[in-house]
């Protein structure tokens, strides 16, 4: 059921930028046009571009955003995870809060 | 002759039928929405649009490109692929999921605070592996705190002998108990690194079971005022067990989905997930109908986003373990786009 959603109505986590509206969605409560429209404005692209995999997978890459890792699409040297998230807070002006965590954890 | 087309029950059990009984099976449900919930019918642009939808051999549908929604996967992954970690990772890398939720397999606030060291640990863990959001989910559950499994007297036991100040007495200290552990286990896992609690399956035991989560909800809003806050009922109408709670004036018994999204959204939570329960006798296609017509009138007043719960025997979807893909992606293609709802 997972998977039939994912390709049915998802807009695909962070092989486009499904991850980035949804922290807009969790962190300030915007509605999903809202949020599409914050997002796009941040990456300076359109609002169809956020759940296209092609351009999403180039716009990611060039923002160290995260990318989707496997063995024919590997990023070695380019932010990921707790590193990509650093970057995600700071484009879309928002506290993360388990960025802030290690933070605080690691003593930056 | 009309053609027959293949289409699904309530339970997932595949019928046969013509466009007409589908077109027919839609004005039934929405009437009846409509008369129960006292919400407006779906119109008949929106009703024609639906019977696209399901009038349709095709094995698999979805929503346009461009309209694509967030998806809040409460519960998501399969708790079979090694550890949580692992299972999270699989969810974020390979499922392409917007919003992932580490939970547990005894998915109750009640036995969570028992192994809350333990939840926290993989949260701070999944968090340095993941770069999507990540909530911790759990339910109320209040019947838990209830005799024989809690301390409290079983307000259903006492109900059916009349005793009915006793048994709201009972609801009310089971409340008091819960609401501790709701917030012990939510700042918990959000001093953890956590970005969001989700309440899963609110109101499963009545109004004294959304009311436990609210507060707990207002004080987490307080405390954590950036934090993701989901709150999934458990079903169109909220039962009154009690009867006489309130949330700032108002009563919650009989509250619909979108008298539910009001309190939600004034308590402080940030994503809403309504869920309209299957009746199996019926079509998913009516079902379906049924579904929209009585949680398209939260669209106008959300100030929050509204993200239906389209998991096993809610909106449209299957009560069955593994619901068939042709059934899932009509109520996923149909809640969006007849609603315009902000995820799923």
């Amino acid at each position: 059921m997972d998977v039939t959603h994912a390709l049915a109505a998802g807009m695909g986590g962070i092989r486009t930028a499904g991850d980035l509206v949804a922290r807009m969605q969790m962190s300030r409560g915007m509605r999903l046009t809202e949020a599409k429209e914050y997002v796009a404005a941040k990456l300076g692209c359109s609002i169809v571009d956020l759940s296209d995999s092609y351009a999403m997978e180039q716009i990611r890459g060039e923002k160290g955003l995260g990318r989707i890792l496997d063995h024919s699409n590997l990023h070695p040297g380019e932010p990921n995870a707790m590193m990509a998230k650093f970057r995600i807070a700071e484009l879309l002006g928002i506290s993360i809060n388990s960025v802030e965590r290690f933070r605080e954890l690691s003593g930056l | 002759m009309e053609l027959r087309i293949p289409t699904r029950m309530g339970d997932g059990f595949m019928v046969a039928m013509t466009r007409s009984e589908l077109r027919a099976d839609i004005e039934d449900a929405t009437a009846e929405a409509a008369r129960k919930a006292k919400a407006p019918p779906l119109t008949a642009g929106e009703q024609e649009h639906l019977l696209d939808i399901y009038a349709s051999p095709a094995a698999f549908t979805a929503v346009d490109i461009g309209d694509q929604v967030v998806l809040s996967c409460d519960g998501g992954g399969s708790k079979m692929t090694g550890t949580d970690l692992q299972d999270l990772l699989e969810s974020e890398q390979r499922l392409g999921q917007d919003i992932l939720e580490l939970w547990h397999i005894e998915y109750s606030y009640k036995a969570i605070k028992t192994i809350l060291p333990f939840q926290q640990q993989v949260m701070q863990n999944v968090q340095m592996m993941l770069t999507a959001p990540v909530q911790y989910g759990a339910q109320p559950n209040l019947a838990f705190y209830s005799r024989p499994d809690g301390p409290v007297d079983n307000w259903f036991e006492l109900l059916p002998r009349g005793d009915i100040p006793g048994a709201r007495a009972a609801i009310e200290e089971a409340m008091d108990l819960a609401t501790k552990d709701f917030v012990y286990v939510g700042e918990g896992m959000l001093d953890a690194g956590a970005d969001g609690m989700d309440f899963d399956t609110t109101g499963g035991a009545g109004d004294g079971d959304f009311l436990s989560a609210l507060r707990a909800v207002k004080h987490l809003r307080e405390k954590y005022p950036d934090a993701g806050i989901e709150v999934g009922m458990a079903g169109e109408f909220t039962i009154g067990v009690h009867g006489e709670l309130e949330w700032e004036g108002r009563r919650l018994a009989g509250l619909w989905p979108k008298g539910q999204l009001e309190v939600c959204q004034d308590a402080g939570v940030t994503l809403f997930g309504p869920a309209v329960n299957i009746n199996t006798g019926k079509s998913c296609c009516w079902n379906t109908a049924y579904s929209l017509t009585v949680i398209k009138p939260c669209m106008d007043v959300a100030r929050i986003p509204v993200h239906p719960n389209v998991g096993q025997g809610v909106c449209g979807v299957p009560v069955n373990g593994y619901p068939a893909e042709d059934a899932v992606s009509r109520a996923a293609k149909a809640h969006v786009e007849i609603l315009r709802c902000d995820g799923l």
